[in-house]
């Protein structure tokens, strides 16, 4: 469903990816591992074309995507959960979910504030508050709903674990066990190892922008040296 | 008691057109951040508009579809504004729009000029509102109470549509991250184009609706743009309530100021900005610029490198060229070619600020007439020799560059760039009306130089050595250890303090020194000419010192100079011609949206693709 085809993002002169590829199936969850600054986050923002890649190709359910405008690329179906939230923090939790709000997609859920208030239901208690008056937890909630306002049939989604409570990452778990089994297809970012075995399919993992491994989460676990050398303990 | 609500009243009434236009200017800078310097211009085409249609369409009914017509009209050509010259720098380096918008200004000046003729327009009456209404005795015209009740219908309008609606909504939030907006499936470019148009209709509501109070001229551009932008930065760019506010305040006070004190009505709004500023930094309603947050990443800057050896031989050549132009070329063209050193000198003060400190100024002029009055003031006041009021024009053009950079250091961004202007603007306004002392709208005349310097082939070798000597030293510095820690202070605050660099006092000083270079220029340019008028400190002189740093290139440290001399001969070219403007105009827009490097810095990626200079040349 996306192909990535040798992409190489820089900032500036530093170059953060290179030569990175990889794909994800329709209908998995693919957790993207790495230790601080490795470059997931990085890899998403080319996908969304945020950063865009001087080298390399990106394919989205076989359509060319690299160079178009993010606007274009989420309305083709991609969504993107950031990893600082990015809410806006200055607008209630309702109009959050309305600059989100896209028409319904073919081929994926048609989501309502309703629905999004059933599947986070701190968030409905809190639909009048501001953006900035949320908790971390909430807010990576709603950063979360924001995005799926958008109907998306794939989802980017960029350390959502990072600086929330433990229960708030079980209650993540389950949330994208359903999502999943409602046809979401999904690329994880993830340092927390314990949440990315709960939810995923398979793994790649990347150091300083270079692909280290690609494979399922069993063949991963069966190989503890790479598990040791990539990821933070 | 009477006399003082009648004021209020008026006061309110003249609140009205001015929230309207600054409301447009703080909507459009929330959305795009883009600082729209040509809101004025659109300003006034809102109220020659306006006038037109009154013309055709009678009575009461054709004179209010008119303001509306003319809104809608200026709605459009704003859009139009902003599909064909903005859309094309966006991506350009932050600020850079401005040098578009400045371009704009002119182009509308003339097209005004040759659509609605150079006459002042008298604005016609209201109909059915022409006389007074008596409250509490005093007599108000009616057109005012109408006024009164027209601007919180608009604001309240305008509230509806940004808090009630989805587009609303869209417009906030893009205020805050609008790369986010983009990624969540908002074509930001619509949104952009709306914004800029809606603003722009406020804009020309504002012109059209003040035509039976003060009609319509071509000065009206640069005139209401120092209290818009008062408006904004004291009510808090982007804040709306704040708008209102700010208007009210200044135009209640400027009614008083017009009654009991009417020396002080230029400067007066200007000393209210500095003390809001100086207690709520971010004005009444505003918050904390954060900037570059969620930015664009560019591509980095070049590491600025001593000069190669071919380069050095290159500016020698040059100089010598200089040298000996009196040998070889006529009296009127040293008194040019002296104007065109003067100028890049100036320019070059500004770049030394801009370009390396990153700071800014929107009120350069303040440093350049600033140093020109202050020697002007020495030799009529106190009869002192030329010599020394030359050597003493800098430095007080210096001190005051400390002084003024000491209260606007304390901001950043726009509020710093607009704080710089209130200061050049409140200089300004000083000597146009302390007409006894500095002679106001007539200056200074007479102040020529010493028997020796007369000569115009000796004041040539005067202003060479001068010039090109301030721009050498500039130069230099930017390779001194202060130059580094300018630079660092620049592109990160934080990471340079912690290499325990005194960011703060490391600009202070940047901003004195250029200000002492601007007086130095000032300086020169006064004796050239022998006299000096108010227009020295004016926001369009300030302006001229933007557009040509920013054309020559801001990254390049040549860039002064060779936008000063790009300006300087064309605008010597075009001066000829009735419609001038016009063409500097459309040149500047040209080059904004083709070079957006600027001159030098787009030359030297031209040569570097045909492998004339390598990279590191230059
Ligand atoms: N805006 C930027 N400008 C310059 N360099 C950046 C920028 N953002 C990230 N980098 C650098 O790029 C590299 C990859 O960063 P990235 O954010 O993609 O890593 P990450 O794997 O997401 O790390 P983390 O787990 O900390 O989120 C890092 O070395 C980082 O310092
Ligand atoms: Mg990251």
């Amino acid at each position: 469903m996306l192909r990535i085809d040798a992409i190489n993002s820089f900032y500036g002169k530093a170059h953060v990816l290179r030569d990175l590829s990889f794909n994800v199936c329709k209908g998995h969850v693919v957790a993207l591992l790495g230790r601080n600054g490795a470059g997931k986050s990085t890899t998403m923002k080319s996908i969304m074309q945020l950063v865009r890649p001087s080298l390399g190709k990106i394919t989205f359910k076989d359509e060319d995507i690299t160079g178009l405008p993010s606007h274009q690329i989420a309305k083709l179906g991609l969504g993107y959960v950031p990893e600082d939230r990015r809410i806006f923090t200055d607008l209630t939790v309702v109009e959050n979910l309305l600059v989100g709000r896209q028409p319904p997609r073919e081929g994926a859920v048609t989501w309502s504030q309703e629905m999004l208030f059933d599947l986070f239901p701190n968030l409905a208690e809190r639909r009048n508050n501001r953006g900035k008056a949320l908790s971390g937890g909430e807010q990576q909630m709603l950063t979360i709903a924001r995005t799926l306002m958008g109907n998306p049939s794939f989802v980017l989604l960029d350390e959502p674990s990072e600086g929330v409570a433990p229960v708030i990452i079980e209650q993540m778990i389950k949330v994208i066990g359903q999502l999943k089994s409602e046809g979401l297809t999904v690329l994880l970012s993830e340092q927390n190892l314990h949440f990315a075995q709960a939810v995923s399919d398979s793994a790649v993992i990347i150091e300083s922008g270079m692909k280290m491994f690609d494979g399922t989460l069993e063949a991963l676990n069966s190989k503890p040296e790479i598990r040791d050398a990539y990821l933070a303990a | 008691m009477e006399l003082f609500v009648a004021q209020i009243i008026t006061g309110l009434a003249n609140a009205s057109s001015l929230f309207l236009v600054a409301c447009g200017l703080s909507l459009i800078f929330g959305v795009t951040r883009i600082v729209n310097f040509a809101h004025g211009s659109l300003y006034m085409l809102g109220a020659y508009l306006g006038y037109t249609f009154m013309q055709v369409l009678p009575g009461a009914l054709g004179f209010w579809s008119s303001i509306l017509l003319a809104g809608v009209s200026v709605g459009v050509i704003g859009i139009l504004v902003e599909m064909l010259v903005l859309r094309p720098v966006y991506k350009a380096p932050e600020l850079f729009q401005l040098v578009a918008t400045f371009g704009v200004i002119l182009v509308i000046q003339d097209i005004a000029l040759i659509v609605f003729g150079p006459e002042d327009l008298l604005g016609p009456r209201a109909p059915g509102l022409r006389g007074v209404f008596r409250v509490m005795g005093e007599p108000v015209p009616k057109y005012d109470i109408i006024l009164l009740v027209i601007t919180p219908i608009v604001a309240l309008a305008l509230w509806y549509l940004i808090t009630q609606t989805r587009v609303g909504v869209l417009v906030r939030a893009a205020t805050q991250d609008r790369e986010m907006v983009s990624a969540l499936g908002v074509n930001q470019a619509w949104l952009f184009t709306g914004v800029f148009g809606l603003g722009s209709a406020l804009a020309g509501l504002g012109g059209a609706l003040q035509l039976p109070k003060g009609g319509a001229d071509l000065l009206m551009d640069f005139h209401i743009l120092a209290p818009v932008f008062v408006v904004v930065v004291i009510g808090g760019m982007g804040s709306l309530p704040g708008a209102y506010l700010a208007a009210v305040i200044i135009s209640v006070l400027n009614v008083f100021a017009v009654t009991y004190l009417p020396q002080s009505t230029l400067v007066l709004m200007f000393v209210v900005m500095i003390v809001v500023l100086t207690i709520r930094p971010y004005g009444l309603f505003g918050r904390e610029e954060v900037a570059g947050e969620h930015g664009q990443v560019g591509e980095p800057e070049r590491p600025i490198k001593p000069a190669s050896p071919r380069v050095q031989l290159l500016t020698s050549v040059f100089i010598l060229l200089l040298a000996m132009m009196p040998i070889y070329s006529a009296s009127f063209s040293l008194v040019f070619t002296t104007d065109v050193l003067i100028f890049c000198l100036f320019a070059a003060s500004l770049h030394f600020l801009l370009g390396l400190g990153g700071l800014v100024s929107f009120g350069h002029a303040a440093y350049y007439g600033g140093g020109a009055y202050v020697a002007a003031l020495l030799v009529t006041h106190a009869n002192t020799p030329m010599e020394l009021a030359f050597l003493l024009a800098p430095l007080g053009a210096g001190i005051a560059a400390l002084v003024i950079g000491w209260v606007c250091l304390r901001l950043t961004g726009v509020y710093f760039a607009m704080l710089t202007l209130a200061f050049a603007q409140l200089l300004w306004s000083l000597v146009f009306q302390w007409g006894e002392v500095t002679g106001g709208d007539d200056g200074i005349v007479n102040i020529w130089p010493s028997e020796w310097l007369k000569p115009t082939i000796v004041y040539y070798y005067l202003t060479l050595l001068f010039c090109v000597g301030g721009i050498l030293l500039l130069r230099h510095i930017a390779h001194s250890p202060f130059g580094y820690a300018l630079r660092a202070a620049r592109d990160s605050k934080r990471q340079a303090e912690s290499t325990g660099i005194d960011t703060r006092k490391i600009q202070l000083l940047a901003f004195g020194f250029a200000g002492f270079m601007g007086g130095l220029a000032g300086a020169l340019f006064v004796f050239s000419k022998g006299s000096v008028f108010p227009n020295e400190l004016e926001i369009a002189r300030s302006f001229d010192a933007l557009i040509v740093v920013f054309l020559g290139g801001v990254k390049t440290l040549a860039g002064g100079v060779a936008g000063g001399v790009f300006f300087k001969g064309i605008e010597d070219i075009l001066l000829k011609f009735e419609y001038w403007r016009l063409v500097m105009g459309l040149l500047i827009i040209f080059v904004v949206v083709l070079a957006p490097e600027g001159i030098v810095g787009s030359l030297r990626k031209g040569a570097e693709r045909l492998n004339l200079i390598k990279s590191k040349d230059m």
